[in-house]
Formats: C-alpha cells, structure tokens, sequence
C-alpha cells in the first residue's frame, strides 16, 4: 500500500507540486473574493490582512516541518518543500501588500512611521526583508552558483520564523487560544533544530520508491 | 429584543450611523470569547432579566436597583455617539441610557467619595469565556471613573441601542458608554456600581499596566505601545477597497464639553 503511494507519489511528482501551488493560493482566492463581495464582515480589510498572514504562518510551519517529518518519521515531503516555503513568500508579499495598500490606502510616510516605531510592525517587515533573498535564490541556477552558501544563506529561515512569530504574537490585546498553537508549533520546529544533535541519529531516509 | 421608549437628546454627532448589524456582530466582550464574532454567536444562553444593580459604598442611600424599575424611573434618551476601540477601529452608534448622574443622585454619594467602581456579572454557565481551561482575564471585568467624569452629562448608562433593548453581546441589560474615552471603559453587564475615595483599578491596566491606563482619554497624540492612535477604521462606513481611515480626534471629538476635566494634567503620563 505505502509502497504504491510512494511510486505514485515520484510518478506524478511534477504536476502534484504544481497542483500544491494552485490549491495552495486558493485561500488566497476566496478571500479576496469574499472581501470584494462584503463576505468578511463588518472590518474586511482587518479579516483579509489576517488570513493572509495566517496563511504565511501555516506554509512557513510546513517548511520548516518537512526536515522533522523527514529524520523522525520518513514522511519524505523535500520535493515539495521550495513549493511550500515559496508560498509562504506570496502569502506574505500578500499580507504586507493588503496592509500597505488596503488598510494604509499607500500613505508610505504613515507605514514609515509604523515600522520604525511598533515593534510588531518591525518584527514582520524584517520577517517579509528576510524571506526575500530567500525567495529570490530558490531556482536551481542559484543553488548550483551559491553551493555551500546556499544553505549557509536558507538557515535565515529560522530567523524570519522568529521575528514573525514576535510579529503575531504581539499583534493582540492578549494571546487566543489559536495564538498559543501556531507559537507553540513554531517554537517547537525551531527546537527541534537546537536539540537534533543530541537526538538519536535520524532514521536513514528510504533510498528507493519501494 | 424589545422596542424602548425614548426621547430625543442634543447629544448627537452627524456622522453617518454604523449599521445595526455591524453593531450587534463586531463586539469585544472577553467573557463570551475572544473573537469578535463570538459574543453574537455565543451569547444564546445569557438571561439579561431579571436584573438588579447595586449602587452602594460611600453614598448615603445604598440601594438595589431592578433594570424595568429603572427603564421606567428614567426617560430614556437617544444619543448619536462616536465610539471609539483602542484596537484603532470605531463605530456610531445611536445608544438609548440615562445620564449615569442620574442615577448616582438617587443614592446621594457622600462628601468623601471620589471615584466610581463598576463590576460586570459573573456567570460561567453564560459565558463561555468565563470558563475552562483558558481564560482571557480574570474575572469580574471591573472598570472606574472619577467622580468629576462619571457625573459628567455625556456619560452614559446605555439599557439599548437602535431603539431597542440592549443585546446580549453589547452589554445587556445595561452598560457604560463614556464617548470620549476608549471602548474598554464601557463596562457591560454591570452589577455593582460602588462608589469609593481610592482610585479603582480597572482590568486592562491591572493586566497591562504599560499599556493600558486608567484614564484611557481617546488621544491620537499618545500611540499603544505596539500600535498607532493616529487614525481609526470606521466600521461598516468603508468597504473592502478604500478601508475609510479617519483621523483620530483628541478625546474622541469631545474636547470642547470634556478637555477641562484634565486642565493642567499631564496625558502623556496619565494616559
């Protein structure tokens, strides 16, 4: 049965990334269509913005799920995981441009204002600053030019993982029940990078497709 | 709920109404849920009657009020204010009350009192806020003014909004509405009004003391520490394209009828 999956899985592995891709923008789809037909409540701009950056947060947990999921459980999701951490970058683009464009209505002098004296504003504009070169030297051309530094450069990841947490969770009067979930799975997924040396040694990725 | 009798008043703001049902469905109101849909949605097991509120502490004649008597006793009058949440989003809202003086002249408050206390109900079995593992704050949400503000003729004791009794998410069966300051000190619920001569602690400030003062004076020129006070959205008033900021004003536009309450204060430091 798993074995049959895995080989469907590596059959179809080039159109399945690009179907993560379009079911992964559907949110994105459907809400901006839901706030376009008054479909998000009386502060459609607020529940847009939010979703957008809730999206951002759960692509970002799957990015950074996929090496645990890989060493402690042989869930092999690294074909997908470019797909997954490209549409947190759009998710975020998405969210940082519904802020600037939405809510401020392009006032740059106030967005200025904003991000060098909220704290939470400044913790999710160096999160987006982050994910750029991130985002820009995700092609193949690049990890064959940067070699080494390729991955010297993606453990920014983590970074940006910690300064959009800060983000969200200093975004509220007081922390949600929903809140303390994604702070836990985002700390935790970054813990887990801190203690993996001393973890028992990953189990051996399966080689074959069966 | 039940249509209400009033009268008209002066005080009403020309801004355009908030919609009744953003109104009745964009609440803050803890001890139903965090969300701002939740009090609308989870409000169902709330009995707003019978009611009584307690007015008691330094006064000559402490006395327990039932919500009806009052509605009766009181011309209920219609009032147009602006309200405006520290979350930096605001609503107008038709609110029908009386004059909280009114009823602090029922029970004479003494010479010494110098502050107002109020208390919102406790009621776990309500308000699903109010139990389980998790609570937002703790309980009862308690709120205070000083004496000079709560005899103020802009402050409110709101029994309905539209014409009708209060629902259950806006406060029901009566609630404080003070226009000037932010939407937090409007206490829902209220069971207890206690008057005092110590300066009440109120919830926000007792969880967030960095953040949340005891005056909460709507102020633009004093930010939240993690957000602006600049501006505001207007609730309803905007559609999705063009979010329909509007400048915060100082004391929320009253100024004229309230800034001589704080001549001489410093606001930065009393925010």
């Amino acid at each position: 049965m798993a074995s049959a999956q895995m080989s469907f899985m590596k059959r179809w592995q080039p159109q399945l990334i690009w179907a993560l891709y379009g079911v992964g923008l559907l949110p994105a789809v459907w809400a901006f269509y839901q706030g376009a037909t008054g479909g998000l409540g009386a502060d459609p701009v607020k529940s847009f913005e939010h979703l957008l950056g809730l999206w951002a947060l759960r692509f970002l947990i799957l990015t950074l799920a996929v090496t645990p999921l890989r060493e402690r459980l042989r869930i092999n999701l690294l074909p997908y995981r470019r797909a997954l951490g490209l549409l947190c970058f759009y998710y975020a683009t998405f969210h940082l441009a519904a802020y600037m464009v939405l809510d401020q209505a392009l006032d740059l002098a106030v967005v200025l204002e904003d991000v060098l004296k909220r704290p939470f504003i400044m913790f999710g504009m160096a999160a987006f600053v982050m994910l750029v070169p991130l985002a820009v030297t995700s092609n193949r051309a690049s990890i064959r030019r940067l070699g080494r530094n390729w991955i010297r450069l993606h453990r920014l990841i983590y970074l940006a993982a910690a300064a959009a947490l800060l983000h969200y969770a200093l975004s509220t009067k007081v922390l949600t029940p929903e809140q303390w979930i994604y702070i836990g799975l985002i700390l935790a997924l970054l813990l887990y990078r801190g203690v993996r040396p001393l973890l028992p040694r990953p189990m051996p990725a399966r080689s074959r497709a069966g | 709920a039940e249509a209400l009798k009033t009268i008209p008043s002066a005080y009403k703001v020309d801004d355009k109404l908030t919609p009744k049902k953003d109104v009745t469905s964009y609440n803050n109101f803890y001890e139903f849920g965090l969300d701002k849909a939740d009090p609308a949605a989870l409000s169902g097991d709330f009995k707003p009657r019978p009611w009584t509120v307690v007015v008691d502490g330094m006064v000559a004649k402490p006395q327990r009020f039932d919500i009806d008597a009052l509605i009766k006793e009181f011309p209920v009058e219609e009032r147009v204010y602006r309200m405006r949440c520290v979350e930096a989003w605001s609503m107008v809202i038709p609110w029908d009350g009386f004059p909280l003086a009114a009823l602090l002249d029922k029970v004479e408050p003494l010479g010494s009192a110098k502050y107002v206390a109020f208390e919102t109900v406790v009621r776990p079995a309500e308000m699903p806020g109010q139990k389980g593992l998790f609570q937002s704050l703790p309980w009862p949400y308690v709120e205070g003014l000083r004496l000079d503000e709560a005899r103020h003729p802009l402050t409110l004791l709101a029994v309905g909004l539209y014409g009708e009794t209060l629902p259950s998410q806006n406060g029901a069966p009566i609630r404080l509405v003070v226009p000037w300051k932010y939407g937090f000190k409007g206490i829902k619920s209220i069971v207890r009004i206690t008057l005092t001569d110590k300066q009440p602690v109120n919830t926000w400030q007792a969880a967030n003391p960095q953040e949340y003062g005891f005056y909460a004076n709507v102020n633009p020129a004093v930010d939240h520490p993690r957000w602006s006070q600049a501006s505001e959205r207007r609730i309803g008033e905007s559609g999705f394209f063009g979010a329909g900021r509007h400048p915060t004003l100082p004391f929320n536009g009253y100024a004229d009828e309230v800034a001589s309450l704080y001549s001489g204060m410093d606001l930065k430091a009393n925010f």
